[in-house]
């Protein structure tokens, strides 16, 4: 996929600009709040006109002032799933699933119900009503309902911030298993680094209207750290699970990492909250967390009283959180060997 | 205990009848207003809002005399009718035209309260996944906005029913052609010993008027149901 985009828009007392050619298929734009990333993902699907300038989608002009181009919605391709799902209340599952699919050329209609369904896991809630569904399920449903679209580009404007955590956490392996398997062109619009970090390729960086940088989620994240308030999400790719007790070892790096996780045993990728690692100075010869690593401290990255430490861990990367007083006490410094203790516990199953 | 002559039930015949047509016209023409006025993007809103609000707080007598301007043989509109050999007033074609224009301001009243209910966003999401306006309309806003057209037709519709003033202005009274129920009982109490045939079509006005509210309720019902 292939977006030129070079317009502005004012909105009252907002002014945005964007001027940018970007080529892939999974691309983010990323922003505080009100910076813009909303109005964009707006202009592009012609739900908001831009004052001035042009939008090509693939060499396909969707917007262009000069030569008095402007197609509605409806013409131009792209299809949004909003933070809110949006289903059509009075129709079921089904009928909204196929709403789009419906008024899509038979020649573009490239995928069908019953994969995207299956892929969705939601052929059990087919022919329920929209008002029984939880929020999860909604907003499967309205992605599912934007992918038959069969769209040139999918907008997902901020599809999971009306979610609580655990759902988020649910939805996002959905996400990754359902947009990599119907190789639908993306944009995904969030204020969530951790979510562009597992969802995205590049990013846009945006900030009060204009563009910041083209970047990539995970060298932002890295620079974000001292300023975000959110913890950071370790993500890490375990392998080859065998049964160690009662517990799962898996490979990471040259070390392995048993984990509470019965449900699935086979290779994927992990969360790790860098506030669920503890951090000693020499070994600790009884504890209660079953993994304990030793790790060499690469970088630390004050943060207020949070300070970030960075470790390589037989060969892989760990960000630990902890607090200033504790990374004083400890003496920590770069090249210093550390020993990490985490719980079989604290790893949370992406895919 | 009711005591109707054949021109009461006439007058009875022809009150449902009118009434009926009027909510009939009011309902596409209301619908439209209502999108007008909530969805689009039509400078002149407030002007149009305050035109169709009027006949709610005229006099209806003022609406009648207006639209016997109107509709008249030196009418405007009624010269061109003329031509073309329609006559609409002082006949049931006026007593409807009457009825809807005092009623549509109470269609279009429910049917934008019911679309401003409706999220816009849904409507920015059936166009961006294909939906050209005009299906958007078919497909979202109109079954969307079931519930308020059924309250704004028992609205118009009774209001209908007891529509007065600017029926008889503009289509008269005259008995067995316009004479609704309201018109035939001013004639009733304006005729020495009529009160009893006056008090007669009282109770027919009540139960009839009581059977439109028990319908919309019934269809309000039968609609949350099959929605539910």
């Amino acid at each position: 996929m292939k977006l030129d985009v070079k317009l502005t828009k004012s909105l009252g007392q907002f002014n945005f600009a964007a001027d940018f050619v970007i080529e892939g298929k999974r691309i983010g734009i990323f922003g505080p709040s009100g910076c813009g990333k909303s109005t964009l993902g707006n202009l592009l699907a012609g739900l908001v006109v831009a004052d001035d300038g042009a939008i090509k989608l693939n060499d396909r002009p969707l917007y262009d002032s000069n030569d008095k181009i402007n197609l509605p919605p409806e013409q131009r391709r792209v299809a949004v799933v909003f933070q809110h799902a949006h289903l059509f209340p009075h129709l079921n599952v089904k009928q909204n699933l196929l709403y789009g699919f419906k008024r899509t050329s038979v020649e573009r209609q490239k995928l069908n119900i019953d994969d995207v369904v299956t892929a969705l896991d939601i052929s059990h809630l087919i022919n329920n009503r929209i008002a029984g569904l939880s929020g999860g399920e909604k907003q499967r449903v309205a992605l599912g309902r934007a992918l038959l679209a069969c769209p040139d580009l999918l907008i997902l404007d901020e599809p999971l911030s009306a979610l609580d955590s655990n759902l988020k956490g649910q939805i996002i392996p959905y996400l990754r298993k359902t947009l990599r398997r119907f190789e639908i062109p993306y944009l995904y619009i969030s204020h969530s680094l951790n979510e562009m970090r597992l969802l995205t390729d590049q990013i846009i960086h945006l900030s009060s209207g204009q563009i910041n940088e083209i970047t990539n989620a995970e060298t932002l994240a890295e620079r974000r750290i001292e300023i975000d308030q959110s913890a950071y999400i370790n993500h890490l790719q375990l392998h080859k699970p065998r049964e160690v007790g009662s517990l799962l070892g898996y490979n990471w790096g040259e070390n392995e990492l048993l984990l509470l996780d019965h449900a699935q045993p086979e290779s994927g990728l992990f969360a790790l909250s860098s506030k669920e690692v503890m951090l000693f100075k020499k070994h600790p010869y009884a504890l209660s967390a079953r993994n304990l690593l030793t790790a060499t401290i690469t970088d630390i990255i004050g943060q207020g009283g949070m300070v970030s430490v960075k470790l390589n861990c037989g060969g892989e990367k760990l960000v630990v959180q902890v607090v200033r007083e504790a990374a004083l006490e400890l003496g920590m410094e770069v090249g210093m060997q550390v020993y990490a203790a985490i719980k079989a516990s604290a790893f949370k199953r992406l895919e | 205990m009711l005591d109707l002559t054949p021109t009461d039930y006439q007058a009875l015949w022809l009150s449902a009848k009118v009434a009926a047509m009027a909510t009939i016209i009011a309902i596409p023409l209301g619908f439209g207003l209502a999108w007008l006025l909530v969805f689009s993007r039509c400078p002149a809103k407030s002007l149009l809002d305050g035109i169709i609000n009027l006949p709610l707080v005229l006099p209806p007598v003022v609406i009648g005399y207006l639209l016997l301007l109107l509709l008249g043989r030196q009418g405007w509109l009624g010269s061109i009718l003329n031509k073309l050999g329609v006559q609409v007033i002082f006949n049931w074609k006026g007593a409807v035209i009457a009825c809807a224009v005092v009623g549509l301001p109470l269609m279009v009243r429910s049917i934008r309260l019911g679309m401003e209910q409706i999220d816009p966003d849904l409507l920015f999401a059936s166009r961006t996944l294909g939906a050209s306006w005009i299906d958007c309309v078919r497909t979202i806003v109109l079954p969307l906005s079931i519930p308020a057209l059924i309250t704004g037709s028992t609205l118009c519709f009774a209001r209908s029913l007891g529509e007065f003033g600017a029926t008889i202005i503009l289509a008269g009274n005259i008995p067995g052609a316009t004479q609704t129920i309201p018109l035939a009982i001013y004639d009733y109490t304006n005729t020495p010993g009529g009160e009893s045939g006056a008090l007669s079509l009282c109770i027919l006005s009540i139960a009839l008027s009581y059977l439109v509210l028990l319908l919309n309720q019934f269809f309000l019902g039968r609609f949350c149901r099959s929605s539910a």
